[in-house]
């Protein structure tokens, strides 16, 4: 039985003038591990910031269990926070570093004795690995350790949700994979709710249970991992979730769309006859066939070899597509591609729509992303 | 190793001491006179520790010394109280209102002394005739010292400010503390080294100035700059030697301390990064 | 409480302790003893012209100079070992914990006729030279009062230029010379900068050295305007005016030598 702990009710957040969230409306259920995504400037870390009580809403409501909290400052409310960079008080040691919320008046109890101080500290220590290391300083730790740190300090006060932002970021590709499963343990056996603040989306989809994709102060999707990658909302999400090519289309009618001319069988419905559409395909979705056989025909501009399988760009009549396959081929070669009626996701025409999906128009669209380097990085080589 | 990362040849070391020598020849002059038998400041008549008793009997002079002492307290820690609070203030302003107050907060460390002695001397005139009282004296200089302390006490903190994670505030209300709290259990530890620093330049400005107290003072108090001073103008007794010999000695012997302490703790702090490196 | 406020105390103390002393002067630099508006102070100042015109010289000297003799100093020093830089920015400071007063006195007697100086030179059997009471003094009593201020910001600046820059530069096929015009000289620049205003404005309104070493020989501005406001012709409203003059020449200066430097680091920005 999932009952809602937190809920944002038309929340709006102005700097100087500029939105900064328009219109936030989201719930958190209790014992969730729910991830706000989105790229850089999205909002995210502003509704995180509004959760933990250092930023007040302009207008709109925060509850808490049911209880208006907007006026609760953060000292006084049961959630704590893992902040970007850890901000780690460099003057205290790790075991005071962590005893610090013990060591303040907490608001649910009253003031906690040195000796289970020590207990809880070292007992945290245990839990997040760092035993052993409480008389350390630490500024002399590594980053992954002083992420454990921050942890260990956040957890130690039981607080009821946990928000994180972007925890992981400082981290090496390596320690991140690590300390994504070390967190999802962590949020199972506490369970205590984690608001998850990040633009890495497959961090997102591996470790939540919801993800709110966010863009321009706006909630563009909400949604299982599995929802938000095959069914995304309009081109946005299905861009900014793994890789997707988005063409136009035409809705012919119930189940089938027109893409360049040609009629393709699909699942969706719903749709007015003749209705303008985004169209998402997923590079993996697309068979090759020889060029007869397929529906459409192009020729091959660019391969990657990327391991398990090649990354191909594949130019139709100048709109240019990617595909992964494992099949080897060459560039210059015609080909003919087929696709799967659900291999095919009909999208409403958004306001961002033809701003991405296409991989010729990849620089452009980099422009547009912002900072999401780390999720585009890959394809900068076929481009250039 | 390329040749620009190449150590200093023997003409470069040989110039630095040359200009070592030209730094501390007229100390040396100084110290070797304190210990001469005559009142004489060039010719060696004989060894004597006559100066350094009769220092110590020197009213005069031993009162400047006290006056001294005691406004470099009173301004440094005044000038530190003060100058902690107004670098967190301005840090915490749009910079729309911080520039322009850092601004003004520049004017003392930029006019040259002479100048900040003299208006604050018409100042201490125009309000002593407004409210008819004669404030000059003990309380005009320290008001002066601690006007001209309190910008480069902001400026010692500042960056330590600057360097603090800009969380680190989130991070302790997030724990339980209210926002004063977090003030003194978190930003006052974070910054401790900044404010330190400016204690110290602030106490050694302090006890240095003379320009400003000279203008400031208004004839009833001395302090010991301003003693030397007038003793220049006549004839500069040996007891002045005798003095400085020991403030050198003890700046020298507190700066060998820090030294050593700073070389251990780096030392220290070496080895726990290489014990996590292996 | 918003931490803002914390800085309203120390606001007040500067409208009181700052602003309105600059005030004053202006006040004081634009009126007659009875209170009316006047620019006679302004003209009366043409008088004083070989005054101003010997501040400036001498206080440009004494900053050339410094540049002249800091500048290697600093070079050389970014170039030891870490244990032998700490040590000599120590040895460098430590003079300036003692009293300048004491230190100008002791140049009294090593220049002074009878001095340790051309006592020296007597044992060598040398000449005689006649330095106490002329520019020369008052210029090496500048020089060596300030030179700590010229090396530190230099030296700072210098020993933070990235070494694997001097191996970037000499790859890419400098010489010991080229790098050092090319990359150390424009990358100190700053530093020069700030070490110049930092000598020059104590020595252009210095009247402690002039009067110590110059012995009243060598009128600078200083002693003019101590003369006015302490000395033997009390003319607060004339000292004002001195006062404002130097005020407003030192801030162009700073002005045209931040821009200068601006400019600089666009140019050498990386």
């Amino acid at each position: 039985m999932t009952k809602e702990l937190i809920r944002l009710s038309d929340c709006k957040v102005a700097f100087d003038g500029d939105v900064v969230l328009d219109n936030i409306n989201l719930y958190i259920n209790d014992k969730e591990f729910l991830t706000l995504l989105g790229p850089s400037g999205c909002g995210k870390t502003t509704t995180l910031r509004i959760i933990g009580g250092f930023l007040k809403p302009d207008s709109g409501d925060v509850f808490f269990d049911g209880a208006r909290i907007n006026d609760v400052p953060p000292h006084k409310r049961l959630v704590n926070t893992i902040f970007q960079k850890y901000a780690l008080f460099t003057h205290l040691n790790v075991f005071e570093n962590v005893a610090f919320g013990l060591r303040v008046a907490r608001p649910d109890d009253k003031k906690i004795d040195k000796h289970e101080i020590s207990h809880r500290v070292i007992e945290m220590l245990e839990v997040v690995s760092l035993k052993g290391f409480e008389k350390r300083d630490v500024s002399s730790l590594s980053g992954g350790q002083q992420q454990r740190v921050a942890i260990a300090r956040a957890l130690v006060n039981k607080p009821k949700v946990l928000l994180l932002d972007e925890p992981l970021g400082a981290l090496d590709m390596r320690l991140r994979k690590d300390m994504q499963n070390e967190l999802k343990q962590i949020q199972q056996s506490t369970g205590i709710t984690f608001v998850y603040v990040t633009h890495d989306q497959e961090e997102a989809l591996a470790m939540s249970d919801t993800v709110v994709v966010m863009e321009g102060g706006v909630i563009q999707q909400i949604g299982t991992p599995e929802d938000i990658y095959n069914e995304p909302k309009n081109a946005f999400v299905a861009d900014f979730i793994g890789e997707s090519n988005i063409v136009d289309g035409i809705m012919r009618s119930d189940g089938v769309v027109e893409i360049f001319g040609r009629k393709f069988k699909c699942l969706d419905s719903g749709f007015e006859p003749m209705e303008p559409v985004d169209v998402v395909i997923r590079p993996e979705d697309i068979d090759i066939v020889s060029p007869g056989k397929g529906k459409l025909t192009g020729t091959i501009t660019g391969i990657t070899f990327r391991g398990v399988m090649y990354d191909i760009i594949v130019d139709f009549h100048g709109f240019k597509w990617l595909i992964q396959t494992t099949d080897l081929c060459q560039v210059g070669t015609e080909i003919g591609i087929q696709i799967d009626p659900d291999g095919i996701h009909i999208m409403k025409k958004s306001r961002f729509s033809g701003m991405y999906g296409d991989y010729s128009s990849y620089s452009a669209e980099y422009d547009d992303i912002g900072d999401a380097e780390h999720e585009y990085e890959p394809e900068d080589e076929d481009e250039a | 190793m390329t040749g620009m990362t190449r150590r200093p040849g023997f003409f470069g070391r040989g110039y630095n001491f040359l200009i070592l020598f030209f730094l501390y020849a007229p100390i040396f002059v100084l110290i070797a006179f304190s210990f001469n038998s005559s009142r004489s400041r060039s010719v060696w008549t004989g060894f004597t520790f006559d100066w350094y008793k009769s220092l110590v009997q020197d009213e005069s002079i031993m009162n400047a010394f006290y006056t001294t002492i005691i406004i470099a307290i009173l301004s440094a820690v005044i000038a530190t109280i003060a100058g902690t609070f107004a670098a967190v203030g301005f840090f915490s302003m749009r910079k729309k209102w911080r520039t322009p107050l850092l601004h003004i907060n520049n004017i003392p460390m930029m006019n040259a002394d002479i100048v900040t002695g003299v208006s604050l001397a018409m100042l201490f005139v125009a309000l002593g005739s407004l409210l008819r009282v004669n404030f000059f004296g003990f309380a005009t200089i320290l008001i002066a010292h601690i006007t001209f302390n309190i910008p480069y006490v902001i400026l010692s903190i500042m960056p330590k400010l600057r360097q603090i994670d800009s969380n680190l505030v989130d991070a302790a209300c997030d724990l339980g503390c209210t926002w004063m709290k977090a003030f003194w259990k978190v930003i006052v530890p974070e910054i401790m080294p900044g404010i330190i620093n400016g204690l110290i330049i602030a106490f050694t400005l302090s006890v240095d100035d003379f320009v400003i107290s000279y203008f400031t003072a208004g004839g009833n108090v001395m302090t010991l700059p301003m003693k030397i001073f007038a003793m220049t103008r006549r004839r500069i007794s040996p007891e002045i030697n005798a003095l400085s010999t020991i403030l050198f000695l003890t700046v020298l012997a507190m700066l060998i301390i820090i030294n050593v302490r700073e070389a251990r703790q780096e030392e220290r702090l070496k080895q726990s990064q290489l014990m996590l490196n292996r | 409480m918003k931490p803002k406020f914390f800085a309203v105390p120390y606001v007040v103390w500067m409208a009181i302790f700052v602003i309105a002393p600059v005030l004053i002067v202006v006040f004081y630099a634009f009126t007659t003893a009875d209170g009316g508006f006047t620019l006679t102070h302004f003209t009366e100042m043409s008088r004083f012209l070989p005054v101003f015109t010997r501040s400036f010289r001498l206080a440009f000297i004494s900053t050339i100079i410094s540049i002249a003799i800091g500048y290697p100093v600093a070079y050389i020093l970014s170039r030891e070992g870490q244990r032998v830089q700490r040590l000599m920015i120590m040895l460098i400071m430590l003079p300036m914990w003692m009293n300048f007063l004491l230190r100008t006195y002791a140049w009294m007697s090593i220049l002074e006729n009878t001095g340790l100086l051309n006592r020296f030179l007597a044992f060598l059997g040398l000449p005689q030279l006649q330095i106490i009471n002329t520019p020369t003094a008052v210029v090496i009593g500048m020089v060596y009062n300030f030179l700590p201020f010229m090396i530190l910001p230099i030296y700072s600046v210098i020993v933070k230029i990235d070494k694997s820059l001097y191996e970037a530069a000499s790859d890419l096929g400098a010489n010991t010379l080229g790098v050092f015009r090319k990359l150390v000289i424009p990358m100190s620049l700053p530093g020069v900068l700030s070490g110049i205003m930092m000598v020059f404005v104590p020595a252009v309104s210095t009247f402690v050295i002039s009067q110590l070493l110059g012995g009243g020989m060598v009128m600078m501005l200083g002693d003019l305007i101590e003369m006015q406001f302490l000395g033997s012709t009390y003319n607060p409203q004339l000292g004002s005016a001195v006062a404002l003059v130097m005020m407003v020449i030192v801030i162009l200066f700073m002005y045209v030598m931040n821009r200068f430097g601006e400019g600089e680091e666009k140019a050498v920005g990386l």
